[in-house]
């Protein structure tokens, strides 16, 4: 489990980056936050955000129903 | 203003100077022997001549198709034989990769691309075929035609983003382009095989003036293209300055927005487009927003395709693929044009973004 974990399941581009976009704030720096997106853009975005955004991109892994998760660590 | 060129030029005059004269004149089948006939061959071998000319490539490597993406299937399918390899660059055209997903013998391999969407010959791998854009229809970016060429492998390039914009790169074995991209008529597309080259029609045969090609030539439309072909790249220089310097503008003002990712190599580039994707910007709502205020643009967010899938060119890249326009101007575009659009799209964007409560 993520230190903050984001359903945004059924949600489309750019709304599950939006989401974390909002609520990275919540975790501490060096806690992460969880993005269960079924957005096909969002397996590209999120790692963009990160990049964009001075964060770390942890990686992909399923949810328990197979949507991807893709964790972020808080770096700043 | 028109600012998406990339997808399709407006006419050039000399297009329409050509295609007018010639409408009455091309109607015949320019494989007969009687007079019309005749006429309608020379008006298409005249095409043939300009376009050869301006290409710098002789006269019997030119065949006319009826489109671009015709030029492309043909051209890449003809070089690849039966079960061979097919080395292609991740971000080439859709019309590259419905090509090689067509033919179930045929390996095709993605080579992968760094950051600026340049193709890293390093993965290229040993294929029978190498499928090599001259430079990207989204991004710009220049490909390293002639270095990946000379190795000796036959290689395919897709030219159609920068056919008459540049001089062609050296080494292909075969080469598409596509009329409309450089303000000839839409349903040309011009394919090159090299002399001596070893390509066959993947495609029915047909008993045409050109074996490569099949269908009644439009005879005024190739005209057209060639008329156009010709201005363009005469025009070349002048325009090429003025248009990477108008794009530079743009680069450097777009990159003072926040959280702007500016896409595609700065200076290793097509001279008339650059891409960009603006953090948290749906990509529909921008062009929508754009549009309003008079500005058509593209864009490559999987909002805005018909498959809902994100551009596979920015996802190669690893470049934001959501809040994506891509921006490509006329040959006659201004300054005062250009100010204009900058004017109007930071408000956009940080309208946008507001809207999203961000």
């Amino acid at each position: 489990m993520a230190d903050l974990e984001l359903d945004c399941r059924g949600l489309l581009c750019p709304l599950p980056v939006i989401e974390l976009g909002r609520r990275i704030g919540e975790v501490e720096v060096g806690q992460t936050v969880a993005v269960a997106s079924t957005d096909a853009a969002a397996a590209h975005d999120v790692p963009a955000w990160c990049r964009m955004r001075g964060q770390e991109f942890v990686g992909a892994e399923p949810a328990p129903d197979g949507v991807p998760r893709y964790v972020v660590r808080r770096l700043s | 203003m028109y600012l998406d060129t990339a997808s399709s030029e407006p006419l050039h005059p000399a297009a329409r100077d050509a295609m007018v004269a010639a409408i009455d004149r091309g109607y015949a089948d320019p494989r007969r022997l009687h007079t019309a006939a005749r006429d309608a061959r020379l008006l298409l071998d005249n095409a043939r001549e300009a376009v050869a000319g301006a290409l710098g490539v002789r006269r019997d490597e030119v065949s006319f198709t009826s489109s671009g993406t015709d030029a492309v299937h043909r051209g890449l399918l003809g070089l690849a034989g039966p079960g061979a390899t097919v080395a292609y660059s991740a971000v080439e055209h859709s019309a590259v990769l419905h090509a090689l997903a067509w033919r179930p013998d045929v390996q095709a391999r993605p080579v992968r691309v760094d950051r600026a969407g340049r193709v890293d010959l390093t993965d290229l791998g040993d294929p029978d075929v190498v499928a090599l854009q001259s430079a990207n229809h989204e991004v710009g970016t220049l490909q390293p035609v002639e270095e990946a060429a000379s190795r000796g492998l036959p290689l395919f390039t897709d030219a159609c983003a920068s056919m008459g914009r540049l001089p062609l790169p050296a080494g292909w074995s075969v080469a598409a382009g596509s009329a409309h991209k450089w303000g000839g008529p839409a349903g040309v597309g011009v394919l090159l095989v090299r002399k001596g080259v070893r390509w066959r029609n993947p495609f029915p045969e047909d008993d045409r003036v050109d074996e490569r090609a099949t269908g009644f030539e439009n005879v005024p439309a190739a005209l057209g293209a060639a008329a156009a072909l010709q201005a363009v790249v005469a025009e070349r220089d002048e325009v090429d300055a003025r248009q990477r310097a108008l794009v530079d503008r743009i680069r450097g003002r777009v990159a003072q927005i926040p959280d702007t990712d500016v896409v595609g190599d700065p200076a290793d580039r097509l001279p008339h487009l650059v891409t960009c994707s603006f953090l948290y910007v749906d990509g529909e709502a921008v062009v929508d927003a754009l549009n309003r205020r008079g500005f058509e643009v593209a864009s490559g967010s999987a909002c805005t395709a018909s498959t809902l899938q994100p551009s596979h060119v920015l996802a190669a890249m690893h470049a934001l693929t959501h809040g994506n326009i891509r921006v490509s101007l006329t040959r006659d575009a201004t300054e005062a044009d250009v100010d204009g659009f900058l004017a109007a799209l930071p408000e956009v964007v940080r309208a946008i973004r507001q809207d999203a409560g961000l």
